[in-house]
């Protein structure tokens, strides 16, 4: 396991943060009509995507969901060109053709976000094989939903990925929703994570908005699936605060129950009051992590309007390698 | 008579029916309180209760089979997919199994449901939430595949898809659920097979389907000011396709542009355009039959070049000059 060092915990922090604030400014733009198309905020999910990926390192691949804006920027994406994509400018990762749901970076191992439920679980699987087949030594992690569980995908991959003992992590961001529809009644067991015992695979369920627990967790699956153990399912148990896209009225749930989690587990409040109680982390220190992140954030906007639109003879590009 | 949007229109169908028919239900992903993706069943679940408007898990592949088993066992479902792409994974189950059902079994059984599925560019949702992959379907025996491309029709084709005792894909075009247009109370039919001619001309037919047809309605009065007269005809179903109204609008007009959003290589206008070349219409050619469709490539997120993967009503104009010119 790798030591949590000061530096280490103030690095998690300032992710934590940066998706947030990334977020909260997408969401400006979009009420200011820059931000055409849709797009899924991950506020109140950011200790899931910055803790899971905390564990691994770059060589490591992860697959996204819709809702991934989290999921690679922990995985060290650059802000500026993820603005640039949201604003479908061909400095953006995927030239402007992507947006939001489809922000991919190969080189860091991000084999993309994806707009269909639970296909980055058979992608990640086989990504899995590769490393094993070709003894890369790289270990997966797939994020998904509680709703992406019940996609045929998930028990198929489940299934195969425990067969062949690939190293790969599944990992269920269950934010309680998948849209409108609550865990609670799509599926019919306490927690996703007993899913695991169907397919001879560790299931696990954690608090995912403590960004320890979710890290420790996380770094365990990895070293089983690195010593050739084979998969885990780990179920993290978090909440989205905001609506699943932007034209959600959000009238499946009470304002009260968002109230008590916007209250009471905010995972940012949660962690950076561990770290000023225990001081590894003074308030000014704080303040210093939010002034910096802010910049990177207008900086990333500036970028962002600055860029062109692609050229329209783009349209046909990149069809065929 | 009033006006009502395309999407009351399909929920209009849909009620009337639930109301005088116990065995009409619907389902999918969603439908509840929030109405649908695209709040097309908004306000039903209120009205029918949650046995007959059953908020499913996401499981394409599993709801489309268990809305099949429930058309061969007496109940007519009416199937929601989120966006039309995701239909893919329930391949199987519509190809392999609703379509053959009846075939197979010697025509003991019957599968009398409707798959709606809103497809279609223009609204930012990028490659996997943008096809028109209509001319997939229409490849397979055994289904029935619908495009309405106003509000009237949208109705009128509903209650035709719901009555109709075979699988039904119901394709919706998302840029569509907000146009208004007049739509009688009652409930009515549009037989499916039957195309409307929208428009009549004598200088150049314009064979376009689902928005397209709006589009080309557009470009028909700008071609009017160059006193080129366009007809317009709408086959509303592609399966089973109305051949002799496009036959015989050929034959009074000599001329024939086939448009659709779907990428043209393979699309359905090669099946229209082929189908022209073998009748009899083909002796009163006097310029080659032209298509029009989408660009060979995905439908990317970029507003200007989304725009520029599917035909507009710009290189509608062009192509008929060139048409009517040659
Ligand atoms: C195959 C497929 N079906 C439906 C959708 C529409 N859709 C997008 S996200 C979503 C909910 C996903 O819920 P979950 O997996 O729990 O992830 P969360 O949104 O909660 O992060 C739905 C229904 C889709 N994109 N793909």
């Amino acid at each position: 396991m790798t030591e949590l060092t000061p530096q280490k915990l103030k690095a998690m922090l300032r992710n934590m943060l940066l998706i947030r604030r990334f977020e909260e400014t997408l969401k400006k733009l979009y009420q200011q009509g820059k931000i055409h198309g849709t797009m899924h905020l991950c506020i109140g999910q950011e200790a899931t995507a910055t803790g899971a990926c905390a564990a691994l390192t770059i060589e490591d691949k992860i697959t996204s969901t819709h809702r991934g804006h989290g999921h690679c920027i922990a995985k060290g994406a650059d802000v500026k060109r993820m603005m640039a994509e949201l604003l479908a400018k061909e400095t953006g990762y995927c030239k402007g053709k992507g947006g939001s749901m489809h922000i991919a970076d190969l080189e860091i191992g991000n084999l993309g976000a994806n707009g269909i439920v639970a296909a980055g679980l058979p992608l990640g699987t086989g990504a899995a094989l590769t490393s094993k087949m070709k003894k890369l030594g790289y270990v997966v992690l797939c994020f998904f939903g509680d709703g992406a569980s019940n996609e045929g995908a998930f028990h198929e991959s489940l299934n195969l990925a425990s067969i062949w003992k690939l190293p790969v992590i599944f990992f269920c961001e269950n934010n309680l929703y998948a849209m409108s529809g609550s865990v609670k009644e799509m599926v019919n067991i306490k927690h996703i994570s007993e899913r695991g015992t169907a397919y001879g695979i560790p299931g696990i369920t954690i608090n995912g908005n403590d960004l320890i627990e979710v890290v420790k967790t996380t770094e365990a699956a990895v070293a089983r699936a690195r010593s050739g153990g084979g998969p885990t399912l780990i179920e993290a148990q978090t909440y989205r605060w905001e609506g699943h896209s932007r034209s959600d009225a959000r009238k499946y749930r009470t304002r009260a129950e968002e109230k008590e989690w916007k209250m009471d587990r905010d995972p940012i409040v949660l962690f950076k009051n561990q770290l000023t109680r225990n001081k590894t982390m003074s308030e000014d220190e704080f303040g210093q992590l939010n002034d910096e992140v802010n910049q990177l954030m207008v900086e990333a906007v500036t970028f962002a309007e600055q860029s062109h639109h692609p050229d329209l003879n783009a349209l046909t590009e990149d069809v065929f390698a | 008579m009033r006006t009502i949007t395309y999407s009351e229109a399909i929920r209009e169908a849909m009620s009337q029916i639930m109301r005088h028919n116990p065995d009409v239900f619907i389902m999918g992903e969603d439908i509840g309180v929030y109405g649908g993706a695209f709040g097309l069943t908004n306000g039903m679940i209120e009205e029918f209760g949650a046995e007959r408007v059953r908020i499913t898990p996401i499981s394409e592949a599993a709801i489309t089979g268990c809305a099949t088993g429930a058309a061969m066992t007496g109940m007519r479902p009416i199937l929601e997919i989120q966006f039309s792409d995701f239909v893919m994974i329930a391949a199987d189950n519509l190809v392999n199994q609703a379509a053959k059902m009846r075939y197979m079994f010697g025509g003991k059984a019957k599968v009398p449901m409707v798959v709606r599925l809103p497809g279609g560019s223009g609204a930012g949702f990028a490659a996997q939430h943008s096809q028109s992959l209509e001319a997939w379907m229409t490849h397979i025996p055994g289904l029935k595949v619908v495009q309405p491309s106003n509000a009237y029709d949208a109705k009128g084709l509903m209650i035709a898809a719901i009555n109709d005792d075979n699988p039904v894909l119901f394709y919706e075009h998302k840029l569509l659920y907000n146009e208004t247009g007049e739509v009688p109370r009652e409930e009515y039919e549009i037989p499916l097979g039957k195309a409307h001619v929208k428009r009549t001309g004598s200088d150049v037919t314009i064979v376009a389907t689902g928005i397209m047809v709006k589009k080309a309605m557009e470009a028909a009065e700008e071609l009017e000011k160059d006193g080129i007269l366009a007809e317009i005809i709408d086959p509303r179903t592609l399966v089973p396709l109305d051949q002799e109204v496009i036959i015989n609008s050929v034959k009074k007009t000599g001329r024939v542009l086939v448009v659709h959003e779907a990428v043209k290589r393979g699309g359905y206008g090669a099946e229209i355009a082929s189908m022209i070349a073998e009748s009899d219409a083909f002796d009163y050619l006097d310029a080659p039959i032209k298509r029009l469709g989408g660009v060979e490539t995905p439908i990317p997120y970029n507003p200007g070049l989304e725009q520029k993967a599917v035909p507009q009503v710009q290189d509608m104009l062009q192509e008929c000059r060139k048409i009517v010119m040659e």
